[in-house]
């Protein structure tokens, strides 16, 4: 059989890897570090590794409602198109900067392009 | 089958069933979110068993040692004892044995409880006043056979609870006291790795006894202090830290400033810039913040940012109770 993508990754350790350093990337990226301003940082973390691991195409209990529904408050603000495309673009300097070979980057971005309509509650 | 108990309530366990499942399958209200170990919301603890590896991924070292786990990654196999956290635990009660000015704002107040206590210096801990008026404070000491407690009590504009404690009690009344509770405290395990404390005014109570637990556990990397206040009056200790710096080759002091006047041998400033501006590169650092919530929050964001794991901050912020703002 062969190997997911999420083994192929590396597992539950590189999500733990690429978590700390796209929340940093995430965080010091002007437009859209205001979405994060009033955050608990430690939920937002157990919440990007839940994210990361739905990215890499590992075990997740990630449903549309609840992406829809988690983050309405933010489409409320203005969370538009330019803002996912920034955070898939944080993601790929991530795992580029884990060196995750680009073949491999485009498949986590492919994962993740389908929620974005949930994301923007388009 | 292993039987778990919550609330004085028993419950048995399914063998390879994980201990979130057997509660909810019993209509156990316990919150609970991605059922993988990823959230957290299901954390839980348990006082007579430790946890498998597994159901403490991704937890703080303080977490870890008071026997928290995810209760949806725990498949026991033998009997546990579960404690929700946060539980209102029973109280005890203390003997008021000094009260002393620490600075024109804040008391030092000791007392001496009875029974038995356990825990680490930095965890905070409920007061009660007779009425049932609640307030918790950090706890500045180490644990002895004196069995005594101390904090550090700011007077607060309006603040009932600390006004009580100022200006109506005296050695010989009674306090009662709950379980310490609280992540932000020292783990031995780690002597080499330097550690960052910051605080704001009493923000010292659970630092000092953060220091000198790290100190008398034999901690060999440097410790960085930086204390911060608007004024001079509003700190207090710099002598006794000063005098502890030149005795401790691995531990510094620098006392912050961040109104106008700045007296020598104190730096201008905010403590949280202070110390990042100092030390700008925290990658493999424990950072502990205690004190004002905005700095606390500030400073969490910047020392992660320098490079400091999210695991590896510990934060304890005072926050004022609005009735008392």
């Amino acid at each position: 059989m062969s190997e997911t993508l999420y083994e192929k990754l590396g597992g539950e350790a590189a999500v733990d890897a690429a978590v700390d350093i796209f929340y940093r990337k995430v965080l010091a990226d002007d437009r859209i570090n205001k979405f994060f301003d009033d955050v608990d940082m430690e939920k937002q973390a157990a919440k990007q590794k839940a994210f990361m691991t739905m990215a890499f195409g590992g075990p997740n209990n990630y449903t549309g409602t609840d992406m829809r529904e988690g983050h309405a408050h933010l489409v409320k603000r203005g969370l538009n198109d330019s803002h996912f495309d920034a955070v898939v673009e944080n993601l790929g300097a991530t795992l580029t900067e884990l060196g995750v070979s680009d073949e491999l980057i485009a498949e986590v971005v492919a994962v993740c392009e389908p929620t974005r309509n949930d994301v923007l509650g388009k | 089958m292993p039987k778990l108990t919550l609330n004085n309530k028993s419950y048995h366990c399914e063998s390879d069933e994980t201990v979130l499942d057997a509660l909810l399958a019993n209509n156990v209200d316990i919150a609970y979110g991605c059922k993988q170990g990823g959230c957290q919301s299901c954390l839980i603890r348990s006082p007579n068993q430790t946890p498998p590896d597994e159901a403490q991924n991704g937890l703080k070292q303080t977490q870890k040692a008071q026997n928290y786990f995810l209760a949806c990654m725990c498949k026991p196999v033998e009997d546990m004892a579960l404690e929700e956290i946060g539980a209102e635990g029973s109280f005890i009660d203390s003997t008021v044995v000094s009260l002393k000015a620490l600075n024109p704002d804040t008391l030092e107040l000791i007392v001496e409880y009875k029974g038995e206590l356990t825990f680490r210096p930095g965890q905070f801990i409920n007061l009660k006043r007779e009425d049932g008026l609640l307030r918790s404070y950090s706890i500045a000491n180490l644990p002895s056979t004196e069995k005594r407690l101390e904090f550090h009590i700011r007077k607060l504009p309006n603040g009932g609870f600390s006004e009580w404690v100022h200006d109506h009690l005296s050695i010989g009344d009674t306090v009662s006291l709950q379980e310490p509770t609280g992540n932000c405290f020292y783990i031995s395990g780690e002597p080499e790795q330097p550690l960052l404390l910051i605080g704001t005014g009493t923000g010292l109570a659970p630092l000092a006894g953060i220091l000198h637990d790290a100190l008398e556990q034999g901690h060999t990397g440097p410790i960085h202090l930086f204390h911060g206040s608007r004024n001079n009056e509003g700190l207090y200790w710099v002598d006794e830290m000063e005098a502890l710096a030149g005795k401790k080759e691995n531990f510094n002091y620098s006392p912050c400033l961040s109104g106008p006047d700045v007296p020598q041998g104190y730096t201008a400033g905010r403590a949280h810039l202070e110390a990042l501006k100092a030390l700008p590169k925290l990658n493999g650092w424990r950072v502990f913040l205690c004190g004002h919530p905005e700095m606390v929050k500030d400073a969490q964001k910047k020392a992660y940012l320098a490079g400091a794991s999210l695991k590896d901050i510990y934060t304890d912020a005072f926050t004022v109770s609005t009735a008392e703002s």
